[in-house]
């Protein structure tokens, strides 16, 4: 078994227009940047794209944003990018804003076979109005839904030939998660490792879940923004 | 010019107790850090997936795979650890996580909380805000007492779309503290030096009662800062 394609074009060969994908990633940390480039090169358009964030202006996601490739994103937070709010506030963009913890449980939901879940947040809110509300131990909950998408891009510090993955601090996020929800999960490495490197009690996604592995060709790693300690008075 | 933010800030990390588990947000929550109380030893935790942040790293050396939930590059102690968003939100919701402050657009009286977006105006998103108002076992509110329009941020009834209904317990602005009671609503019980009763009572549209035992010049700038 070989799960290796040779480059990111052609781990996406048959992301076709119209397609719903999920995308790891958090702001610009830990982001499938070689597939995201690789879609905006392939031109596709209708995306739906599932994604905490929509990166910005120049970076991530916001390069298919910028190209209307997309048109819908599910989201927590997309401030930051202005071509987000222009095609939004024009109304060619379609938005479901997502609480970042239902987001993430319902991505996790969708790839655990769990159709539907009820949570504390958002109820209330504008966000309720539509949902099933039902009362446990005294408390109100809302039911939301698991997810799934064609397809999952991910990013992963190392990976092998099995498509076992292992992320790398921060940049894991909804990584794992977007791993288990996609009915195609493709994965970016930085390292590509031979089968039997990776610890397998230090494995975060099994490789079960990823059905094709690439070495990702070009990291730029950006850094949103650079906040540092003082340098001490000389 | 007193430094308002963080006169807010000093006041809110007074809140913390040795021991919590913490999250704080983007703006002046994220200032909190910076004022802890000697004696007082916090777990930070950042909803992007890691708890026991440390402070920001030396100029130059921050890592890209390591940042928080606002893009900024961190720091981590010795003993803390990395995870996924579904395990950072269960963290949230599942009662792990002590005490979170947040900033806000509007907050009112009955504690609900209006802090991500303004209708045809701007469009931002809530991130991981609702989860945290839902979450967290306290929710500090820090802000400035009024916008930069001079309407007070303590609003009457929130107009905005709300982040959180009946979740805010405490309110913290350079020029006050509020603090909700069951059946008692918001509880005026601390003024910042250089405001009286009714100064605090001509900027604040939100409904609240004065403690007994209100205390006057509780905290702010030192005379001559």
């Amino acid at each position: 078994m070989n799960k290796v394609f040779p480059s990111s074009e052609a781990a996406i060969f048959d992301i076709e227009d119209g397609a719903s994908i999920l995308a790891g990633g958090f702001g610009l940390c830990g982001n499938p940047e070689n597939l995201i480039r690789a879609l905006h090169k392939k031109g596709v358009k209708d995306l739906t794209i599932i994604s905490n964030n929509c990166g910005t202006d120049e970076y991530g996601l916001g390069i298919l944003l910028k190209a209307g490739q997309v048109k819908k994103m599910v989201s927590s937070y997309v401030g930051e990018n202005k071509n987000f709010e222009r095609q939004y506030l024009n109304g060619e963009l379609e938005v479901e804003l997502v609480p970042q913890g239902t987001l993430a449980e319902r991505i996790r939901c969708g790839g655990a076979g769990i159709p539907a879940f009820y949570t504390p947040t958002a109820v209330g809110t504008m966000l309720a109005e539509g949902k099933e509300v039902r009362e446990f131990d005294g408390r109100q909950y809302l039911m939301e839904r698991g997810i799934r998408a064609d397809f999952a891009i991910v990013n992963a510090w190392k990976g092998d030939r099995l498509g076992n993955l292992v992320y790398r601090k921060t940049a894991r996020n909804f990584n794992p998660l977007c791993a288990t929800a996609g009915k195609i999960a493709i994965a970016e490495v930085e390292h590509l490792v031979e089968v039997g490197e990776l610890d397998p009690d230090l494995v975060h996604t099994p490789g079960i879940y990823v059905d094709r592995v690439v070495q990702g060709e070009f990291y730029e790693k950006w850094i949103e923004r650079r906040t540092v300690r003082p340098r001490p008075q000389a | 010019m007193p430094d308002i933010k963080n006169i807010i800030a000093a006041r809110a990390a007074r809140e913390l107790k040795d021991g919590q588990v913490i999250n704080l947000g983007i703006g002046i929550p994220t200032l909190v850090a910076n004022h802890m109380p000697p004696g007082v030893d916090v777990v930070i935790h950042s909803e992007n997936g890691a708890v026991g942040v440390g402070p920001a790293p030396e100029p130059l050396c921050g890592d890209p795979d390591r940042g928080n939930a606002g893009g900024a590059p961190i720091t981590l102690i010795a003993g803390g650890s990395y995870f996924d968003s579904a395990t950072s939100f269960g963290m949230i919701r599942g009662g792990h996580v002590d005490m979170t402050f947040l900033g806000t657009l509007q907050v009112d009286g009955e504690g609900n909380i209006a802090s991500y977006e303004i209708p045809g105006k701007l469009v931002a998103g809530m991130g991981g805000a609702m989860d945290l108002l839902a979450g967290a076992k306290t929710v500090n509110v820090v802000t400035e007492h009024c916008s930069k329009d001079g309407a007070s941020k303590l609003v009457k009834k929130c107009t905005f779309p709300l982040t959180g209904a009946g979740e805010a317990d405490v309110i913290i602005t350079e020029r006050a503290v509020f603090r909700r009671y069951p059946g008692k609503g918001f509880v005026l019980e601390e003024v910042a030096r250089g405001y009286t009763l009714d100064d605090i009572a001509a900027c604040t549209d939100m409904d609240y009662v004065v403690s007994d035992t209100v205390q006057l010049e509780a905290f702010g700038p030192e005379p001559g800062e």
